[in-house]
């Protein structure tokens, strides 16, 4: 194993692929992916639905088929990686630990690092429901992964909590496969997945979904017997007179997801407190020099098009910064006022036109999106529906950030 | 009479209106961001259709992914499931390969949407 290398990816999911790729289209030849999985395609390969693509192959592509498509990309180029290696440690000089079984535990020296190790879905126990904890319990990824890549279903009667995307494509598909989808129990007044998601995969199959409901108490000793659920109050209490028992074998969590930033932490990069994921500038650069990320590791993204875009761009910057191109220009911070949770990057270091992508707190019609130099309003979008589970962006222009030099740019949501 | 939509073709998922006439027959649309949305509503008012996703075992009992070449009459989705769970697929499949030829009597075909020998 060799002990240096220019780039250095951690991840081998959509996100490292695309890296890879654009990296390496930019010039870069020294590159190394790193995976801790057999193949390469990360979560894609068990989201066997339809979906993906539309935005960057203009096509609707399963999974599968986009994931190969990278791989197929990586692969032409004659791109090294590794699978079934799992990265242990990072540092803030780039130094890598990384363990498989022909290397043991080695270390890489890397001149530039990508983190692109995608994001986990929210464990079950972080969500403090009463009662007992018998089989039956699963994350839908979880449940994803059985039924998609191992043949193997979870349960005939079916609770999920949690409306995103995962959740209720894992409502049609254990429907198709014969299991009774009994209820969708979303605790917020709205669901987080996509209205294409909540028609094809709950109403074509007449799935209730109860919206502001949580799941109060689990039953049964060695396996799930069924669920208590609730209505809850604007404050999300439940309301105990709305309580009523639910017969079910499984119970499938579908609560959101955290970015996996264990390795990103060990290194000193600073996270956002929103995200979860690395505080980067508009190169996807982070306060590290030489560490870029990516992905999901970064921000989750509702589509994973979104996603290779993102991880081309860091590509490009990796290319650049091992280039010695990449000089500070400017200082310009990006400020939410809360009804927008997030930016990303969260500030902008270099005078071009930049794209920011935000997310919102709350569902707002009629609303407008506003960026705004102290009092100047600099863009005024008008926007009939905003919504927590879609992600939105906006341009920033260069004479605009170049006005901005050592200010602030702030982003709003103003409603009428 | 008129009938809400939600578009399914692309994740933007437009709200339509759509405008029936006395025998149900798909009139006009509105509320959709692009053309697709109108033929959408169109189908889905006259003859609704899915996509279907789904796996296939092979001969060496790995899980290939599948779907359906082109949408399917909805009606049809828990026939072709039917047909999908009783498959064995060859281990020399590759993307694009035909699995069934037409599945549940659709003309449709069911594809492979991995390499059988990559799984
Ligand atoms: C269960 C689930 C289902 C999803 N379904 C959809 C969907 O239907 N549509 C959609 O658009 N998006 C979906 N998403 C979001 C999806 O994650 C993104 O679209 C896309 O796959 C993100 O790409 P990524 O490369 O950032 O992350 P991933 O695809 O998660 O890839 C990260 C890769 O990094 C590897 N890795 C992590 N840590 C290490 C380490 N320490 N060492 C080595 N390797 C490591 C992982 O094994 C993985 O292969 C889903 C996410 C989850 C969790
Ligand atoms: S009408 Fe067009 S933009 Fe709107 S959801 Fe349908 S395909 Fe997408």
């Amino acid at each position: 194993m060799k002990s240096t290398v220019d780039l250095l990816i951690i991840g081998g999911g959509p996100a490292g692929m695309s890296a890879a790729v654009a990296a390496y289209d930019a010039g870069v030849r020294d590159i190394l992916i790193l995976e801790r999985d057999a193949h390469l395609g990360g979560i894609l390969q068990q989201c066997i639905h339809g979906g993906f693509g539309l935005h960057r192959f203009g096509e609707e592509l399963t999974g599968p088929e986009y994931a190969g498509r990278y791989a197929a990309m990586v692969k032409e180029r004659e791109i090294p990686y590794l699978c079934n290696t799992m990265v242990m440690h990072l540092d803030e000089n780039r130094r890598v630990t990384a363990m498989n079984e022909e290397y043991g535990l080695f270390t890489i020296d890397a001149r530039a690092v990508i983190l692109a190790m995608g994001c986990r879905e929210r464990p079950k126990g972080a969500l403090g429901i009463a009662g007992t904890r018998p089989a039956g319990i699963f994350t839908a990824g979880t449940a994803q992964k059985y039924v998609n890549m191992k043949g193997y279903m979870p349960g005939r009667e079916v609770v999920i909590l949690g409306s995103g995307d995962i959740g209720l494509i894992m409502a049609r598909r254990m429907t198709l496969e014969g299991a009774t989808v009994k209820a969708v129990c979303e605790l917020l007044p709205y669901s987080g997945g996509l209205a294409r998601n909540i028609e094809q995969c709950l109403n074509d199959f007449d799935i209730p979904l109860y919206l502001s409901h949580t799941v109060t108490e689990i039953h049964g000793k060695e396996r799930v017997t069924g669920v208590t659920v609730a209505a809850v109050d604007e404050n999300r209490r439940p309301k105990s007179e709305t309580a009523r028992f639910i017969p079910c074998d499984t119970l499938l969590l579908s609560c959101g997801l955290i970015p996996e930033n264990e390795l990103t932490k060990e290194a000193g990069v600073p996270l956002d407190r929103v995200t979860g994921g690395a505080i980067v500038d508009q190169n996807r650069e982070t306060a590290v020099a030489g560490i870029f990320s990516c992905g999901n590791v970064l921000h989750v993204h509702d589509l994973v098009d979104y996603v290779s875009e993102e991880a081309a761009l860091a590509g490009n910057s990796a290319a650049r910064y091992l280039r010695g191109e990449s000089e500070k220009k400017i200082a310009v911070g990006l400020k939410t006022d809360g009804r927008v949770r997030y930016t990303v990057p969260t500030h902008v270091t270099e005078a071009k036109d930049v794209t920011v992508y935000f997310r919102v707190s709350d569902v707002f019609r009629d609303a407008r999106v506003e960026v705004r130099l102290g009092d100047e309003v600099l863009l005024s979008r008008k926007k009939l529906k905003l919504a927590p589970g879609e992600m939105e962006t906006v341009t920033l222009k260069k004479e605009w950030l170049d006005k901005a030099d050592g200010k602030e740019l702030s982003f709003a949501i103003v409603t009428a | 009479m008129t009938r809400n939509l939600t578009c399914i073709v692309c994740p933007r998922g437009c709200e339509m209106t759509v405008l029936l006439d006395e025998n149900k027959k798909f009139l006009s649309a509105e509320g959709n961001a692009c053309p697709r949305g109108l033929s959408y509503a169109e189908s889905e008012c006259t003859a609704p259709v899915r996509s279907l996703a789904s796996t296939v075992l092979t001969e060496s009992g790995k899980l290939l992914p599948v779907k359906s070449a082109s949408p399917i009459p909805k009606g049809k989705l828990f026939d072709a499931m039917r047909e999908i769970r009783v498959a064995l697929a060859p281990d020399t499949l590759c993307v694009g390969d035909v699995v069934l030829a037409d599945l549940a009597g659709t003309g449709v075909a069911l594809v492979a949407t991995a390499n059988a020998a990559d799984l």
